[in-house]
């Protein structure tokens, strides 16, 4: 320790570890509330070798890259889809003016590793349903800085479809972060152990949304008339074009219909800028919100590796901070907990390998499934992601599929395929993959 | 990390996932309109028309059995984005008919398909509330604003048009889709 403090923090030369300084004191020795079982003072290795994926590099990417940079992460990968534009500039701080056009994570991780001396980040533009388990399984913790649902959605179905209950390697603490104005959030989910993003779907409030009727009769903001265009005007003129909100042509047209709308009802306020702005959902990300969720999103990073200190998300414990800047500031940390009945994470959700003889009927499999003492399901219903195989939730269905019955399931099925099996008499659904019997 | 696994170990004797990389797996979107269309309870007025293995657009029909649009069979097309249930489902009447709350070309106002949509919904609770429009059409929601006047000023008259619009007549100088079953 003393040889640390006599180190100055801004010389590089005056040993390799001289700008870890600060770091060092929290990776050296214990806290007042770290768990002496799972912390080894004087491990500098762990955050060196840990190989860890950044989802997106916009606002919320280009500070959870420079924080774990700095935090003392050597290996980080990141994947962004995007490219950058220029109203992008004011907070995502690791672009400049002559990379507009250029793709995010590429600029950001060329800026970050000459910046952090020793750290190798690297990009990868596009999407991240282009890449595969293998590719996802070879990070120790992935952090998410993204917009959309969707994506969460997905990355957090692949990474509790991920779970092997005899690898614990194979489980990823998924990091997510949010923002969207002076609000934000920070939450730490373990896969298939604790609340997962479908778990908690219910308690994103999806936009707020004016009743179509106050859009088509009475109109009272400028952003009513812009709705109106988007929803009503667009479907009834230009049916046969597909809107696209990134064509300069498309934002015109509506801003022109909106504004001759607007003038109708007298109401002024309806600028392009606006139209873009309703037409393209854009909620003005504020820079220092960003800030405060990254640096929170890094600080549980780099405890869940190092163990330095307690971490947001440890089963039965709180694991999702909210912030909100909007009323003063307030923040509260709680427990999300897990929905018994999720459709990703649930118990019967999580795919189970299912042997099944390859030469049997289909109705020799669902007579199986009623006898098998852990299903007993009566009247079940099977499909798998490809078709229906046999469906008895509805009669027409069940005689649409009934000829399938006779089919052998090698026919129907093939291993490694999902398989979903519900039954009416259950809320839940099981899921399965196809192991075939030797 | 270790500490929390042994704590998964305890929690349960977890059982070996045969890896299915590679495959093509439901979507978590999926998974939940499955859920919804598995567990929904039709009543004798509600139909669904849908194709096997198309869980994203089907067709829902409505007959109503008793009130102004009694012996009428309305369809509404459903349309499932991949954001469901965190976006509601696109709803749009396929025909031409005279009502307050759906305008001549088929979009429909109904609160939860919008501004009260909540992820907790399901489909069926958008089947009952489409139902709702036809037993007690709503004249302060205007969508069509001719059909909401008639329906507020003069009732009678709003019935006559309903059953003349029906019957693949003309209201005012526009004509409707026959949707007498």
């Amino acid at each position: 320790m003393a040889a640390a403090d006599v180190a100055t923090l801004h010389n590089g030369s005056e040993g390799p570890r001289t700008r870890w300084k600060y770091l060092d004191r929290i990776l050296d020795r214990p806290g007042p509330f770290t768990d002496p079982e799972s912390f080894v003072p004087g491990n500098h290795e762990t955050l060196e070798i840990a190989k860890v994926l950044v989802i997106g590099a916009g606002g919320l990417g280009c500070e959870v890259l420079k924080n774990l940079a700095l935090s003392g992460f050597k290996d980080i990968h990141v994947i962004d889809m995007d490219t950058i534009d220029v109203s992008n500039l004011n907070r995502q701080f690791l672009f400049r003016a002559a990379d507009v056009g250029k793709y995010k994570a590429e600029v950001a991780a060329a800026f970050v590793e000459k910046r952090v001396k020793g750290v190798k980040i690297t990009p990868y533009c596009g999407k991240i349903q282009d890449k595969d388990e293998a590719y996802y399984k070879q990070f120790a913790l992935i952090v998410c800085g993204l917009d959309s649902i969707e994506a969460r959605r997905w990355i957090n179905s692949m990474l509790v479809g991920m779970v092997d209950g005899n690898d614990p390697d194979s489980m990823k603490p998924l990091i997510d972060g949010g923002t969207e104005g002076f609000k934000g959030q920070a939450k730490v989910i373990f896969p298939t152990m604790t609340s997962c993003i479908e778990c908690q779907l219910d308690m994103h409030a999806p936009r707020a949304a004016v009743p179509l009727c106050t859009l088509a009769t009475i109109p009272r903001q400028p952003q009513h008339c812009i709705e109106w265009a988007h929803i009503i005007a667009w479907e009834e003129e230009r049916k046969e074009m597909t809107l696209d909100t990134d064509d300069p042509e498309h934002i015109t047209w509506l801003f022109q219909k909106a504004l001759k709308r607007a003038k109708e009802f007298n109401i002024p306020g309806v600028t392009y800028s606006m139209t873009q702005g309703v037409v393209k959902n854009i909620i003005p990300a504020i820079a220092s919100t960003n800030a405060i969720v990254a640096a929170s999103c890094c600080n549980e990073a780099f405890k869940i590796l190092t163990n330095a200190n307690p971490f947001l998300g440890f089963p039965e414990t709180d694991g999702y901070m909210m912030y909100t800047g909007d009323e003063s500031v307030y923040t509260y940390t709680f427990e999300y907990k897990k929905k018994e009945d999720c459709p990703v994470c649930g118990e019967d959700a999580l795919a189970r390998p299912l042997q099944i003889d390859p030469e049997a009927t289909l109705q020799e499999f669902v007579d199986s499934l009623a006898e098998r003492p852990e299903a007993q399901l009566k009247t079940p219903s099977i499909r798998t992601t490809e078709k229906s195989l046999y469906i008895q939730s509805a009669a027409d269905y069940e005689r649409m599929t009934r000829p399938n019955l006779e089919k052998k399931m090698k026919d129907l099925t093939a291993e490694g395929e999902e398989m979903l099996i519900s039954d009416k008499a259950f809320p839940m659904m099981f899921k399965f993959v196809v192991v075939w019997k030797k | 990390m270790m500490k929390i696994w042994s704590m998964k170990k305890q929690q349960k004797d977890a059982e070996v996932a045969a890896a299915a990389s590679g495959k093509k797996k439901f979507s978590a979107a999926d998974l939940r309109v499955i859920k919804d269309l598995e567990h929904l309870s039709l009543s004798d007025t509600m139909e669904l028309k849908r194709e096997l293995d198309n869980y994203k657009n089907f067709t829902l029909a409505i007959n109503p059995d008793e009130g102004m649009y009694k012996g009428g069979h309305f369809e509404f097309a459903f349309e499932i984005k991949p954001t469901f249930p965190y976006d509601a489902p696109k709803v749009r009447c396929t025909q031409k008919i005279y009502h307050p709350n759906i305008d001549l070309e088929g979009n429909v106002c109904l609160n939860i398909l919008r501004e009260d949509w909540k992820p907790v919904l399901n489909l069926n609770a958008i089947f009952v509330g489409v139902q709702y429009l036809f037993l007690e059409p709503n004249a302060s929601d205007p969508l069509n604003k001719e059909a909401a006047e008639d329906l507020k000023h003069n009732r009678e008259g709003f019935k006559r048009n309903v059953r003349a619009a029906m019957g693949g007549g003309t209201v005012k100088g526009e004509s409707f889709d026959r949707v007498l079953k």
